[in-house]
């Protein structure tokens, strides 16, 4: 009975789908187009300037369009260049180091020592709020608790634990990675959190019944298995601080220089193609750093 | 391999909060023993492995393995090993390092440790394998290496949980062999919790079966099977028809006991008090189509369905206050008299079949 109800079906099916083939086909490349376009247009094509710029000539009043390398060289030529990539790296490595050692911790306390759902999504919004101000507003909010006469200084002077402020507190590279942990932990923070939930909690129970101790779970299976979400958290934190230049200015009190506040006071004196020079090179040596931690770690599983 | 200890669970419980899981169970496993313990979801059963494997607190009672009191032990140090339900292997370590975990937390050196778990993985007839990644593993692959991992740490006992509810039904089958055969060869005890009354018949040397947190009968599955202790096992194993009603008096040796709505039935047992609650249980395989040998042991209903399953034919019968009485009859003797939906069936037993059922609470 269904084999015969169903042969006419499929004869009137034949011809009404090879009249849709072509249409078909596009129906993907349709659907792509949206987003092609905008990451085209407002990704691609500025890098493609970019780097066209990058080779053009200047003076004081205008750029020449050129093929030169002397935006390359002196660029890396100069040893300020090298000095100011070095401090960026520098602030990279140490951010880095702390948001993973604190984001890891949160993440951890979140994941296994909260016990209800409820109370994970509660903790881990309260860990969001801060966000709800902008950057900058986050970033000056210090100024008044780390200055000369602010809450930190004139707390330790009036118990007697110091005779005068600690001027090293603000405008400092002590300020500037103070702030940029308090700034990007929770990009360290939720990716870790992912991860940890999505062990397996029977993998702990198998690691306790083969003898293991807290540290030696930890170890040997918690910290294996999150790899995935620290490499995340790192790629977030180091792309953050290595084009940052608000908080480095801002902290610093501009006694010190990264990488994109050389671009940002290039572009002040409009040597665009010097600061496209720049930008290159950072953006290369980023992809590259990024290159580096997939190699590392798998993070395939988590995307 | 190893030597083999006996579990002993003294009046052990289990609180969650105000959920009872466990009730005040005892039980004595004999050492090398193949014991399963069978309920339906929710029993307690696997409440009460992870109570002896030691990833369960214990609300009170003790457990005993060999001669040591193991209640405050933790899972390491209680010479036993357990085999989770879905394995529970580490995904980011190669097999060999899954299966000398253990060692390593020991503090084995690291050649050692590579050695002794590639033996292991050898006797699992996995040594082709030692260099992948669990997920690279078919169910049944997975599972001998669970099982390496548990037995490298040459435990007393094993203790596995619904080991093989994650395979596919041939797997089972041939995976349930392999269990079996290596508890032999190891003569450790083996704890294997299921809710599938066929495979733990097909393995077990002692069968427990758990209903609401309590031990309705532990022994061995010929007795679960042919004596059922309550209405429960009787129900739960299979195969077994069970009619309940309340005592009117006793005739012959034989309690006499009235079905509500109807029949009068008989079925050997101690004399009980007149009124009482009682359940019998008749095995649907030893129940023919045809007049009673005695009053009591039969009754006439109604057939309402008749199934054909090949070398037996399945008969549902109602009548006198009983619903749903199951009969199967082999096809022979079934197609020399065929009975119809909606035929009146004789239907009847010998004395010895009509088993008289406790009650857990009596």
């Amino acid at each position: 009975m269904t084999a015969v109800l169903e042969r006419p079906g499929m004869i009137e099916a034949k011809p009404a789908r090879r009249g849709r083939f072509s249409i078909s086909t596009l129906v993907p490349y349709l659907q792509a187009t949206p987003l092609a376009l905008i990451l085209g247009a407002f990704l691609l094509l500025p890098i493609l300037m970019i780097a066209v710029v990058s080779f053009w000539d200047y003076d004081f009043a205008a750029m020449y369009p050129d093929v030169l390398t002397t935006n390359y060289t002196d660029t890396l030529g100069s040893w300020v260049t090298w000095q100011t990539y070095l401090n960026t790296l520098k602030y990279a490595a140490i951010v880095w180091a702390l948001t993973l050692f604190i984001g890891f911790w949160v993440a951890y306390f979140l994941a296994f020592h909260i016990r209800t759902t409820a109370m994970q999504m509660v903790l881990f919004l309260v860990c969001t709020v801060p966000f709800l101000t902008s950057n900058i507003i986050r970033m000056i909010s210090w100024i008044p608790v780390l200055g000369r006469n602010g809450l930190v200084n004139s707390t330790l002077v009036e118990i007697g634990l110091i005779p005068k402020p600690i001027e090293w507190l603000l405008y400092s590279d002590f300020a500037v990675v103070l702030a940029m942990v308090h700034l990007y932990t929770l990009f360290m923070v939720t990716p870790i959190f992912n991860t940890l939930m999505r062990i397996d909690k029977s993998l702990i129970e198998a690691a306790r019944d083969a003898g293991a101790s807290g540290w030696q779970v930890l170890w040997n299976v918690i910290i294996p298995l999150a790899k995935p979400g620290m490499a995340i958290g790192t790629i977030f934190v180091v792309t953050l601080v290595m084009a940052d230049f608000s908080t480095v200015q801002v902290m610093s009190g501009g006694q010190s220089a990264s990488v994109a506040l050389m671009m940002k006071n290039q572009m002040s004196l409009l040597q665009y193609p010097a600061a496209a020079a720049n930008a290159v090179v950072l953006l290369v040596l980023v992809l590259l750093m990024v290159a580096g931690i997939l190699r590392i770690v798998d993070i395939r599983k988590e995307l | 391999m190893s030597k083999a200890a006996e579990i002993d669970i003294v009046s052990v419980s289990k609180i969650y909060g105000a959920t009872t899981a466990v009730e005040d169970i005892s039980l004595k496993i004999p050492a090398g023993t193949y014991c399963c313990l069978l309920g339906p979801s929710g029993c307690g059963k696997t409440s009460t492995l992870r109570m002896i494997a030691g990833h369960e607190s214990i609300s009170s009672g003790d457990v005993r393995l060999g001669n040591i009191v193991v209640t405050d032990l933790p899972p390491a140090r209680r010479g036993t090993a357990m085999m989770f339900q879905s394995y529970a292997l580490f995904p980011h370590l190669d097999l060999i390092d899954n299966v000398a975990f253990s060692l390593k937390m020991k503090g084995v050196g690291k050649e050692e440790r590579r050695a002794k778990a590639l033996d292991m993985l050898k006797l699992m007839q996995m040594e082709g394998y030692a260099s992948r990644r669990p997920v690279q593993l078919s169910g049944g692959q997975q599972q001998r290496v669970a099982l390496a991992r548990a037995l490298i740490t040459d435990p007393e006992a094993l203790l596995l949980d619904e080991p093989l509810s994650a395979l596919d039904p041939f797997l089972k089958i041939r995976m349930r062999a392999e269990l079996k055969k290596l508890q032999t060869s190891l003569g450790i005890t083996f704890v294997h919790v299921t809710h599938s009354q066929e495979e733990a018949m097909a393995l077990a040397d002692l069968i427990v079966v758990m209903n609401d947190g309590r031990i309705e009968q532990a022994a061995h599955p010929r007795i679960v099977f042919e004596r059922p202790a309550t209405a429960f096992v009787a129900r739960f194993m299979g195969d077994h028809n069970v009619v309940s009603g309340r005592v009117s008096g006793s005739r012959d040796g034989m309690v006499v006991f009235d079905v509500p709505g109807g029949a009068s039935l008989a079925a050997s047992g101690q004399g009980r008090a007149i009124g009482e609650p009682i359940d019998i249980a008749i095995r649907t395989d030893h129940v023919r189509i045809g007049d009673p040998p005695a009053t009591g042991l039969g009754f006439t209903g109604i057939a309402s369905n008749v199934e054909y399953r090949g070398s037996t034919v399945k008969l549902s019968v109602n009548g006198a206050g009983i619903e749903d009485f199951t009969v199967i009859v082999d096809d022979t003797s079934f197609f020399a008299k065929p009975v119809a939906v909606g035929d009146a069936v004789p239907i009847a037993w010998d004395a010895g079949d009509a088993i008289v059922l406790g009650r857990l609470d009596s």
